[in-house]
């Protein structure tokens, strides 16, 4: 579709199981923030199964309006059948953004939707906005992070974009906020070729790292796997979480999950302190909006000290002792 | 089995600048590699080989010189491989790269099963293997942190956020792997001697029978305007130094004045 | 760079250099401060079946020449010259068996070498290196045309560590030179005792023990070529052998001006990189410029022996100048990082003691300098 007809701000309001995901509500925020400058209506666009509840929450965190399509073959994500029917409705409605979490479902889908609509995607978006000649523009990281880019689909539309988790935060909901739900009927048959087989939920050890207040992360400066135990326990001595860069992912010492940066998960912690990080670009784009930032590193060089409050350059493995000898002196007296 | 496993050939990341006055990449003593993902895409497709049995055709689309990722996918042990070489592909976005990989992967045909790695380590986009299966028609597995074939079905774990599902995907379909679904092998000796006598083809959008309107810059709606290296400011960080019990209290000091302790 | 690979050197080029670079860099720190060759490293490697390179490929090997064996040393010794050196020897012991084996030896031992079995091959010892008319060690043939050995080596790469060991010992004690022969002796030989293990100043990477031979018996058919020509057997190795040593100090000189180049350009004093002081920026300038010299001398000499040139001149220079060349810029590289280059953790001090090694093994300096020197004052 061509712009002259386009008109909305849509997000797609990811949910599992008939529950709502995070992001959607943060990428509301910022489609609340664009409509400011467009005047656009912000719409949710709901799909599954049972899921009708969830729209009075999508309006309570700023949507105008909520599209609900449910059908029972869309009771759980599928990529073909959410394909055809949110391609078809945005075929119906024309929006002119169309944003979706850059969540492995969101991910799954947005280029599916996008090749039926003819149109572009932009992947895993960290800023949107509009350039100095109105244009609408999409910040991405690219080459691990090294590089940014501003991307814009200046004819066609919608303008898509995945935009990654924990970036933008939510607004306050307002449960007293009214909003339009339109209902859409909808016909799709089922995936017989895509089957879900088993889903086995992940254990959570503790807090999971983006929702941490306190973090204490390790990079490839720390030379034997148990020294990360000295880190696990002083960041369990000041409530804390362990983190890490991606080089102890690679070699297998932590799980993925525990990844900070482009490849691993955004944080935005109280405090982080990171313990042999040097601070590649791909890790301080994940962490750069930390508050308070300490570091420890043996290289006084290391570029993590220029976004640090505090640092201290010398070998971890006889300061981070001292550190956990001295809170707990402090701790007993 | 036939098996497509679609390689990119890519800059290597830790090499790229930018040109302060022009503002484009510097392309000048960067060297290009086959994108890591994609190692662990022919990776899992010659393991399927070992396996059960299969042709692997290894396809990418990219200037000339992109052919030496195919001899690199060759040498890993792969069957056949194709380039996508034309001026008219040039500047594509990730709907006229699926359109043209997707032309690529009829004109081979009788294909089982797609691979793709995640994301190309350059643009990071993730797209490209969603946008292939979608133009093909064809059931999509992303994310694929393992891979089996079982009774006509392609069986994987993917990884998602707080999840670990398995699922399966109707042959033929497409999946595309994340790096925990294996260690790529090194190409050896015997493989890169071999790999020089394999057969490699080169088809432009004739060959293909691509619209030229759908390839390329003509087909691309998304286009980058700019690109730039994010900047940082230089805050002033106080150091804490002295013997490790002097740093240790100054740093403990610190902790109880944010409160942590 | 006027050297020209062909795809195949190209690719394995490529593949050597991924390989040292995921997986033998790393660990060199390891193989330094463990004092000792890494096994399992070592089985990686011959995964990529690059253990076979100058073998033949009726043994099972990849029958390529040695410009491709001298890409595999230099890539390798980019991340680790000792773990370079160990595999160098195994190129040495292919030519060695390859030239002078008879069929029976060919077939035994080829495709074990191919295969990654490591070898080493002792000429020196406490009375003998580049004099190798000193050899004390005697073989001394018996009634049955078997050997027994006595005596001992010192100094030799990979010993302690090898499956095989190619040894010279005198045959004819009376003839000089002349009077001494090359056996092929499997580790497992009775009598074969691994004696002091060296403690090194560098390339700890790689093993270097003496041996000593206790009344080794040695059938007839562990004799390597014809008796009393062992000293040409060496001799017709030492081209290759220098050639590799010039190779490992390229690269070594590579490894270490790559790792004062990162310093260099993220350590700021006076408000700027250090690499943007001219004092500094001159020592990469000339550093540069000796390793593409280093490199082009060394692939020169490749080329010739590959060619199957008389190559003796142009490997002694590769190496002497290499070598030299090598000590040098680790020395530069060092002074670039200051006070932490001289700590471990900074890596370059490691390969400072590594670099002294080559300008001692495979002919010192002096030696390479007398060689050199006689030979450009003959010549018309």
């Amino acid at each position: 579709m061509t712009k002259n007809e386009a008109n909305g701000i849509w997000v797609f309001a990811e949910q599992k199981n008939g529950v709502l995901d995070k992001t959607p509500l943060e990428l509301i925020s910022k489609a609340v923030e664009l409509k400011q400058t467009t005047g656009e209506e912000v719409t949710a666009v709901l799909v599954g199964q049972g899921v009708a509840a969830l729209a009075d929450t999508l309006i309570a965190y700023g949507a105008d309006k909520v599209i609900v399509a449910e059908h029972e073959n869309l009771k759980s994500y599928s990529g073909r059948p959410y394909q055809k029917v949110v391609a078809e409705i945005a075929a119906k409605y024309k929006p002119s953004i169309f944003i979706f979490p850059a969540t492995a479902q969101g991910r799954d889908l947005a280029p599916r939707v996008m090749c039926s609509l003819g149109t572009g995607l932009t992947a895993d978006a960290v800023d949107l906005g509009f350039d100095d000649e109105g244009a609408f523009v999409q910040t991405t990281p690219a080459f691990g992070g090294s590089l940014l880019a501003h991307i814009a689909i200046p004819e066609l539309r919608p303008q898509m974009a995945t935009v990654r988790a924990h970036v933008f935060d939510a607004l306050e909901p307002d449960f007293s906020r009214k909003g339009e739900v339109v209902a859409e009927t909808v016909e799709v048959e089922a995936d017989r070729d895509y089957e879900v087989l088993s889903t086995q939920e992940k254990v959570k050890n503790g807090v999971a790292i983006h929702e941490a207040e306190v973090l204490v992360a390790g990079g490839r400066g720390i030379k034997k796997e148990e020294d990360l135990d000295q880190l696990r326990e002083l960041a369990g001595l000041i409530g804390g979480e362990l983190a890490c860069s991606r080089p102890l992912v690679d070699d297998g010492w932590l799980d993925h999950s525990l990844q900070i940066g482009q490849s691993g998960t955004t944080v935005k912690p109280k405090f982080i302190l990171n313990v042999g990080i040097s601070g590649s670009v791909q890790y301080m784009v994940g962490m750069e909006k930390s508050q308070t930032v300490a570091t420890i590193n043996t290289y006084g060089g290391a570029e993590l000290f220029d976004i640090s409050q505090y640092g201290i350059v010398a070998d971890y493995a006889g300061v981070v002792p001292a550190i956990i000898e001295e809170i707990k002196a402090r701790k007993k007296s | 089995m036939k098996i497509l496993v679609f390689v990119k050939q890519v800059p290597d990341t830790t090499d790229v600048k930018l040109d302060p006055k022009t503002g484009n990449l510097k392309r000048e003593g960067v060297v290009s590699m086959l994108n890591p993902l994609d190692a662990n895409g022919v990776e899992a497709a010659l393991q399927l080989k070992e396996k059960y049995g299969a042709t692997v055709v290894a396809v990418s689309m990219g200037p000339p010189q992109a052919e030496d990722v195919l001899k690199k996918a060759l040498a890993m042990g792969c069957d056949e491989a194709v380039l996508l070489s034309d001026r008219a592909f040039g500047g594509a976005d990730t709907l006229a790269t699926g359109y043209v990989l997707s032309k690529a992967a009829e004109k081979i045909g009788d294909y089982d099963l797609l691979i793709f790695g995640r994301h190309a380590s350059d643009g990071e986009t993730a797209q490209t293997g969603p946008v292939t299966a979608a133009f093909l028609g064809v059931p999509q597995i992303t994310l694929a942190t393992s891979l089996d074939i079982q009774d006509g079905w392609a069986v994987c774990t993917r990884d998602t956020e707080d999840s670990t599902e398995t699922v399966r995907a109707k042959l033929p379909a497409l999946v595309t792997v994340c790096a925990e679904i294996n260690t790529p092998r090194y190409a050896s000796g015997a493989g890169i001697i071999k790999a020089l006598r394999k057969p490699r083809t080169t088809w432009n959008h004739e060959d293909l029978g691509a619209d030229p309107a759908k390839c390329g810059i003509p087909g691309s709606p998304s286009v980058t305007k700019r690109l730039f290296e994010p900047k940082r400011e230089k805050i002033d960080t106080v150091i804490f130094s002295g013997e490790k019990e002097e740093i240790a209290k100054q740093f403990v000091d610190m902790l109880e004045a944010q409160h942590l302790i | 760079m006027l050297i020209k690979f062909n795809d195949e050197q190209a690719m394995i080029r490529d593949t050597v250099r991924e390989f040292t670079k995921n997986e033998v860099e790393p660990r060199d720190y390891y193989m330094d401060q463990n004092d000792a060759f890494d096994r399992e490293l070592y089985a990686k490697f011959n995964e990529l079946g690059l253990g076979g390179v100058l073998v033949p490929e009726e043994y099972g090997g990849m029958g390529s020449d040695y410009v491709t064996s001298t890409i595999i040393v230099h890539e390798l010794a980019k991340g680790s010259a000792s773990f370079a050196l160990a595999v160098e020897i195994s190129h040495v012991a292919a030519e060695m068996i390859t030239n002078w084996g008879t069929e029976e030896q060919k077939k035994t031992y080829l495709p074990r070498v191919a295969n990654g079995d490591l070898f080493a091959f002792g000429l020196t010892e406490a009375s003998a290196g580049s004099d190798a008319a000193g050899i004390r060690s005697v073989a001394v043939k018996n009634a049955d045309g078997s050997w027994t050995l006595n005596g001992g080596k010192s100094w030799i790469t990979n010993s302690g560590e090898a499956d095989v060991y190619l040894i010279l010992a005198k045959t004819d004690p009376a003839a000089g030179a002349k009077g001494i022969s090359a056996f092929i002796i499997p580790k497992e030989t009775p009598g074969l005792v691994i004696a002091k293990h060296e403690k090194k100043m560098g390339m700890r990477g790689s093993s270097t023990c003496a041996l000593s031979f206790d009344d080794i018996h040695l059938p007839a058919d562990a004799l390597l070529g014809p008796e009393g020509i062992g000293f040409k057997i060496a001799m017709s190795v030492l081209d290759g052998g220098r050639i590799s040593c010039a190779a490992i100090a390229t690269a070594l000189s590579q490894h270490a001006m790559d790792i004062a180049k990162k310093y260099a350009n993220e350590r700021v004093t006076f408000g700027k990189p250090i690499a943007k002081h001219q004092g500094v920026m001159f020592k990469f300038g000339d550093m540069s410029a000796l390793i593409s010299a280093m490199e082009l001398m060394t692939y020169e000499a490749a080329f010739q022996k590959a060619s199957g040139q008389r190559c003796t001149l142009i490997a002694a220079q590769a190496k002497l100048f290499a070598a030299i060349n090598c000590t040098q810029i680790c020395l530069e590289c060092l002074q670039v990082l200051g006070g932490n280059g001289y700590s471990q953790d900074f890596h370059v001090e490691r390969l400072v003691r590594d670099a002294k090694l080559l300008e001692i093994g495979e002919g010192t300096n002096e030696v390479l300098r007398m060689v050199i020197g006689g030979t450009v004052l003959a010549s018309n």
